[in-house]
């Protein structure tokens, strides 16, 4: 308790940097850009020593501060930091996505340098401490701050309309915030402390206990908040929008990180805190999960603008997360959470292609291109690569992630055996629109005139690029090294969710 | 105690006349001067009244007051004149009636 | 020898070295040095596939499992039992298909040199086709249900890159290509979507998608266990077989279930009876191979594959790829031997491919599209053998149809690369005489319509210019047509008597239909086959281009003389039990009884002399038909087809010209659809209804109207006003009680004295009230 946990210690690094960018006026914007990168190199260096000295043979939390932070009466809020197997691949996810935004903006952000990479590290504090935080009023804070400084990139650095997006995200988000911060108040006047674990422990022990409208609508307060987060169909209406005016970083982080907030919060929260309700619920979420594996997938097809048809593949490829944590087996979950790092990589990867592109045509209508393999080749083999990860191609890493959860959802047993059967068809799906996309981009006759000099990657951004062709083929070869380390978290979280169904089954 | 008694109705009546005739004063002169030693005279009526009460009940406090006021009076009278007599450099006059300048 | 099956990695490897030298070094390395590593690397990979193959003769057919070396468990949930290793296998079943792949891959690659010399991405060509190689030995070595669907999806890819190898020829062809690349590996993704589905529900019927754990020997069926004992398996003895130990595979998990009985699997919410299970299960599976395999209803894609050059034609879409879904059944037979339901369906998918494929090949105009529909309607044999049982004669089926189809398509090949080089040969000649003198009176013709050098009307006569092809070529023919004594006959006629035991044997309804239906398509076969045989190499050329057409360099040729060899004596490796002579001098049923080592269910078929002769003649007769309905007359202009003229055929052909409509029926119901329901979806109801109506109409206008509401007439209108008001009131009430500051401080005096009485009158209102007495 008395020591700063690594855990801390990578939380507070993005600060480190945020402050000279904040407080130094005097720095030239190339000081500037270095000085971002190496502060999230650095970070990223850091989380992967909390990957070394993590116990995998641990269910509960590790590397664990707990200090005092505010006490008012009966209340103390905490600040309650340490990371388990829920949490610590989406922590590496955040630190790993970050120095990639971080180089691809060097060539694209010429305005007003010092606000952006400030805000970028902001973020990377938010987003790590989102992942970490043990105590649902520290988990609030790190919520809503992560809502400011993506306002502002989308608001300043996006496209034509980013005011009106910036501001649907604020509000969408925010709108859902409230109801979940109704919901801890409740939960924390009920239990007497904010902090999870223990809320969770008095809940398990039956020492706390709700009757079941009441566990039902804290549930709702949670999930409503998450599931506008996640986005979940049909919540998902601010995302085309922000996604598509968002500047590219903005986007890879929205996609690869943000997007993942709202589905670890139904794993870290609503599973072991209600989990009667969980189950309750499975169904329906699974039902909306579903919905929008297909509608997601089926939408993306009809679009014209790549990025759109990005960010329409979101909402597909998180039905997928979801199925897999309501189906509330090991499976289902563990499948869930690789394939949220998954998604964050892939579609990160892809959002950064897409910039990329931008950056060269200054259009993102799929209609202007045409057989730029031919021009740019290499640029054309690593979106080859990429595009076929988001698909789900075995051996790559979205199909290892998608298997396993059709595989609990396909065991589940709260879920009929149609579910798994109608998600399986997202991944014709998924062959449909990201194939229409890659042959009417990519593939074809080189017949456009301005296409046929577009320049090949510089070396900004095929380093961007190579971290996440590593971890495509890491995670698609190697999936079993990743489960290890969630393994014994989920199963405690699996018990914890239908161990107390046992017990009350009978009420 | 060997001097005759005086009632303490007698007092407290030439107190009411004293501050009958300071508060007619007041009301109906026009001199400030005069309406200054009016109010002199009111002071003393209640000092009187004080005085008197004081010594029917046997409780020195109403002469406590009375020296209280006795000085709160010589202060007033300082600084009442002062302001008279700067009134009257400035207005060459010190009727009262001529001196409404606060009037809204 | 057992230690030589840890060489199976290596066959995996090594193509996998020739594909990343070529991918990184390709450039710098030059046409020839692409070349060497490639090919070398496909001929390593065919030489580690034959110690492999001595290696389990040496070790008496002993299966073995071999880990992936540097590589941990590929997925591990360990509190999910989810454990998916990755293993090779190497068991009979497996070495014969790496032979296949490997063998036939290495001649196919060396062609390939000689095809693609020249290419703009020559290297990058031989990088696909070794990561193919890669890929398609991954599916056939995995141990694993997933293991083989890593191979399954990534020669998807392979398949789905060389289609689209020329993506970027001009004239709309180069779009053309890339939209049958995606159509091949969109149509294979709903076979996948069976597949993954059928995967699901093995592993949770059996907890495990391993074949057979390692250390463990399939288990024969109960009945048969006894009598057929493996003779070469003595380290295995009986007791295995009784009581197996520790975990099981697959395979003998259900061989075992099936033996008791009885047995039940739950499935979440649902419980079935095991053999439910297992005909759900082998259904789902055969729509994976109905699309890997190019079975009805998803073979459409594999003709629009011919877009692909030849050389990709022929090792992906004839010899091997499209071999993996009759691979993956055979590999399950243990599950398809157990319902006949699911057997019932595979033969009538199988036969009636068979039937159409052929019917559809002889109203085709291309020759590499003759072969697309010939190589589906053989593929239509090898399901439908897998139908009736005959697991054996399907994959004899598949190894002599890889040797014969790869020849053919090489040939084509060969024939296309001669025209090509014909025309090219005219153009440039051409080029030279605008100089000089008026053009030639075909020059015109030339310049103005794209010349098609894959169009058999284009063509005729080649037998004289590029005598090595045809010969070859007839090789091939004639094996497929399956004439005596070539391989096809003999692959072709064990199915055909397989179907006719069951049918004869057990009554079954299913053998006599994939009979009748098997055997009238061996009659079209001979006939389109003949048909465009006459076509190609008869009568005389038509074209200058076919005028000036070349034979091919030695590259090409020896691949082909090779797999001609191959087509001529490929078909004894199996020689059916009773034939005199070439039984007694090669064995009988060597194949089979070396692929019962590890398909349990093979079984040998005996041999039919009646069932022989008819369909020897039948081919015969259909191919002397097809001689004299393409007679040198017919084919001397050859604008319509003979069979177009004749009135009575006319309709039958232009049906089998239109592919039966097929592709269209799909477009109109399917593709067509759901293209403008996505449009729907993605303009009207999720962007102007539910983005711009939704959101913005109703929640965001509705938000704006209520906050115009709240600011002016609420805000502004009552509450700003109420205290506007006030003030206005205190304002007024003020002047008023102004009015009594005089100014004059008799005013303020008189009020002090009033106020004065006041508070006394008050203070002494009781006295008072008592002194008036109230």
């Amino acid at each position: 308790m008395e020591d700063i946990s690594l855990v801390t210690v990578v939380l507070m690094l993005p600060l480190v940097g945020f402050f000279p960018l904040v407080f130094v006026r005097s720095l030239t914007d190339q000081t500037i850009r270095w000085l971002t990168l190496t502060v999230s190199i650095i970070t990223f260096g850091a989380s992967l020593l909390l990957l070394r000295n993590f116990d995998s043979n641990q269910a509960g939390l590790q590397m664990v501060t707990d200090w005092e932070w505010i006490s008012a009466g009966s209340f103390t809020i905490r600040y309650f930091v340490g990371v388990d197997g829920i949490s610590i691949w989406l922590v590496l996810l955040s630190t790993f996505i970050m120095p990639l935004a971080i180089l691809f903006s060097f060539t694209s952000i010429k305005e007003r340098p010092r606000l952006y990479y400030a805000l970028l590290l902001l973020m990377e504090w938010a987003m790590i401490g989102v992942f970490i935080a043990q105590d649902l009023f520290l988990f609030y804070v790190f919520w809503e701050v992560t809502l400011v400084p993506m306002y502002f990139l989308i608001g300043i650095w996006g496209s034509e309309d980013r005011i009106y997006a910036a501001i649907k995200f604020f509000l969408y988000t925010m709108a859902g915030s409230l109801l979940m911060l109704v919901a801890i108040l409740w939960l924390g006047n009920e239990a007497g402390t904010f902090a999870v674990p223990d809320i969770i422990a008095q809940i398990q022990s039956g020492e706390l206990s709700f009757d079941v409208s009441t566990e039902r609508l804290l549930f709702l307060g949670f999930a409503i908040a998450f599931a506008i987060k996640v986005p979940m169909w049909p919540l998902h209406s601010w995302l085309p929008d922000a996604h598509v005016q968002a500047p590219t970083a903005g986007s890879v982080i929205l996609a690869g990180v943000l997007l993942k907030m709202g589905t670890y919060g139904f794993v870290r929260f609503n599973l072991p805190m209600f989990p009667e309700a969980s189950r309750d619920f499975a169904p329906y979420i699974a039902v909306l999960a579903v919905i929008g594996i297909i509608y997601g997938a089926w939408v993306s097809y009809g679009q014209k603008d790549v990025k759109k048809l990005v960010a329409y593949s979101s909402i597909s490829h998180l039905g997928f997360v979801m199925l897999g944590i309501f189906a509330l087996n090991s499976a289902g979950i563990q499948g869930g959470i690789l394939q949220m790092v998954n998604h964050g990589i892939s579609t990160g990867g892809l959002f950064l292609l897409v910039g990329m592109l931008y950056e060269r045509r200054h259009t993102k209508l799929m209609s202007a291109f045409g057989g730029i393999w031919a021009a740019m080749p290499l640029f054309s083999g690593i979106s080859l690569v990429i595009v076929l990860s988001s698909m789900g191609l075995p051996g790559l890493n979205g199909f290892v992630g998608e298997f396993t959860i059709l595989v609990g959802s396909a065991g589940s047993d709260v879920l009929s055996i149609w579910f798994t059967v109608f998600a399986s068809l997202g991944i014709i799906l998924a062959a449909v629109y990201m194939l229409y996309m890659f042959n009417t981009v990519y593939m074809g006759a080189l017949d456009k005139e301005e296409n046929r000099r577009l320049p090949d990657l510089h070396w900004q951004e095929l380093w961007a690029l190579i971290p996440i062709l590593i971890m495509v083929f890491a995670i698609g070869l190697q999936a079993g090294y990743f489960f290890d380390f969630m393994d014994n978290s989920v199963s405690q979280l699996v018990e914890q969710v239908s161990g107390s169904v046992v017990a009350t089954a009978g009420r | 105690m060997g001097t005759p008694e005086v009632a303490i109705e007698l007092y407290v009546l030439l107190s009411a006349i004293l501050f009958v005739l300071g508060a007619m004063g007041v009301l109906l002169r026009r001199n400030a001067i005069l309406i200054f030693m009016s109010i002199e005279l009111m002071l003393n009526a209640a000092n009187l009244a004080l005085a008197a009460f004081a010594r029917q009940w046997g409780n020195g406090d109403g002469q406590l007051v009375v020296f209280f006021v006795m000085t709160v009076a010589a202060a007033e009278v300082a600084v009442g004149l002062a302001l008279i007599v700067t009134i009257f450099r400035t207005r060459q006059s010190i009727d009262i009636d001529t001196l409404h300048m606060f009037k809204d | 020898m057992e230690n030589f099956f840890d060489l199976v990695p290596l066959i995996v490897l090594i193509p996998l070295i020739g594909m990343l030298v070529n991918l990184f070094a390709g450039r710098q390395i030059g046409e020839r040095g692409v070349a060497i590593v490639a090919v070398g690397a496909s001929s390593l990979a065919f030489l580690i596939a034959v110690i492999l193959w001595i290696a389990q003769v040496q070790t008496g057919y002993e299966p073995g499992v071999v880990d992936m070396p540097l590589l941990a468990d590929w997925i591990s949930v360990p509190s999910a039992g989810l454990r998916i290793p990755w293993e090779f296998r190497v068991d009979t079943l497996s070495v014969t298909m790496m032979l296949v792949v490997t063998g036939v891959g290495s001649l196919i690659h060396l062609y390939a040199v000689g095809y693609m010399h020249g290419d703009a991405r020559f290297p990058r060509f031989f990088v696909y086709l070794n990561l193919f190689l890669v890929f398609m030995l991954i599916l056939v070595t995995g141990n694993n249900f997933l293991m083989m669907f890593v191979g399954w999806e990534g020669v998807g890819l392979c398949s789905f890159l060389l289609i689209g190898f020329w993506f970027d020829k001009p004239g709309g062809e180069g779009w053309k290509n890339s939209d049958a690349a995606r159509k091949a590996f969109i149509v294979n993704r709903v076979g996948d979507f069976g597949l993954i589905l059928g995967m699901l529900m093995t592993f949770w019927t059996f907890g495990t998608l391993d074949y057979y754990k390692p250390g463990e020997a399939p288990l024969a069926a109960h009945h048969e266990a006894e009598a057929e004992a493996p003779v070469f398996a003595p380290q295995f003895p009986q007791e295995e077989h009784a009581e197996p130990e520790g975990p099981l595979g697959v395979f003998n998990q259900a061989q075992l279930w099936l033996d008791e009985g009885g047995h039940e699997v739950d499935f979440g919410l649902v419980t079935l009876s095991f053999e439910t299970t297992l005909t759900i299960i082998t259904l789902l599976f055969l729509l994976g191979a109905t699309g890997k395999s190019a079975q009805i209803p998803l073979f459409v894609w594999l003709p629009d594959a011919m877009a692909g050059p030849t050389p990709v034609s022929a090792l992906i879409h004839a010899a091997t790829m499209v071999t993996a879904g009759v691979y993956m059944m055979v590999r399950s037979n243990v599950f398809y031997e157990a319902s006949t339901t699911a057997s019932f369906v595979v033969t009538l998918i199988g036969a009636s491919t068979a039937i159409v494929a052929g019917f559809i090949a002889v109203g085709q105009w291309d020759i590499k599209r003759v072969l697309a529909y010939s190589t589906v309607s053989q593929l239509g044999f090898m399901v439908a053998a897998v139908g009736v049982g005959a697991y054996a004669a399907a994959m004899f089926h598949l190894v002599t149809h890889a040797f014969f189809k790869a020849l053919l398509f090489l040939g084509s090949g060969s024939v296309i690369h001669g025209m090509e080089h014909g025309h090219h040969h005219l153009t440039d000649h051409d080029v030279e005489d605008h100089k000089h003198v008026p053009p030639h009176e075909h020059a015109p013709q030339v310049e103005t319509e794209r010349f098609d050098p894959q169009d058999m009307r284009n063509m005729g006569g080649l037998r004289h210019k590029m005598p090595g092809t045809y010969w070859t070529y007839i090789f091939g023919t004639l094996a497929l047509a399956g004439i005596i004594p070539f391989a096809g006959f003999w692959s072709k006629d064990e199915i055909l008597v397989d179907a006719l035991r069951l049918g004869l044997d057990e009554n079954r309804l299913d053998g006599y239909i994939a009979f009748a239906l098997l055997l009238t398509a061996a009659a079209f076969t001979a006939f389109y086959m003949w048909r465009q045989v006459s076509m190609v190499f008869y009568g005389q050329p038509r074209t200058p281009a076919a005028e000036h057409a070349e034979e091919s360099g030695p590259v090409m040729l020896v691949p082909l003389i090779v797999l001609a060899g191959l087509s001529l004596i490929g078909g004894f490796m199996n020689i059916p039990s009773g034939f005199p002579l070439l039984g007694r001098i090669f064995g009988e049923h060597q194949f089979t009884s070396w692929l019962e080592h590890s398909v349990v269910n093979a079984h040998a078929a005996g041999f039919l002399w009646l069932l022989a002769t008819v369909a020897v003649l039948l081919a015969a007769g259909a191919i002397i038909a097809a001689r004299v309905i393409y007679n040198d007359r017919a084919l001397r202009q050859l604008t319509d087809d003979p069979l177009e003229a004749n009135e009575r055929t006319a309709g039958a052909f232009a049906l089998a010209n239109a592919k039966l409509y097929w592709d269209e029926f799909y477009f109109s119901t399917i593709v067509y659809p759901y293209q403008r329901a996505a449009r729907w979806l993605a303009d009207r109801l999720d962007w102007a209804f539910w983005h711009d109506f939704v959101h913005d109409r109703v929640i965001g206008s509705s938000f704006q109207w209520a906050t115009e509401m709240l600011s002016n007439p609420i805000d502004r209108g009552i509450i700003d006003r109420a205290f506007d008001g006030l003030a206005r009131l205190v304002h007024n009430l003020a002047a008023r009680v102004r009015t009594i500051q005089t100014g004059y401080v008799r005013t303020y005096a008189l009020g002090v004295a009033f106020g004065a009485l006041l508070i006394l009158v008050i203070a002494l209102l009781p006295v008072l009230r008592d002194l008036l007495g109230l």
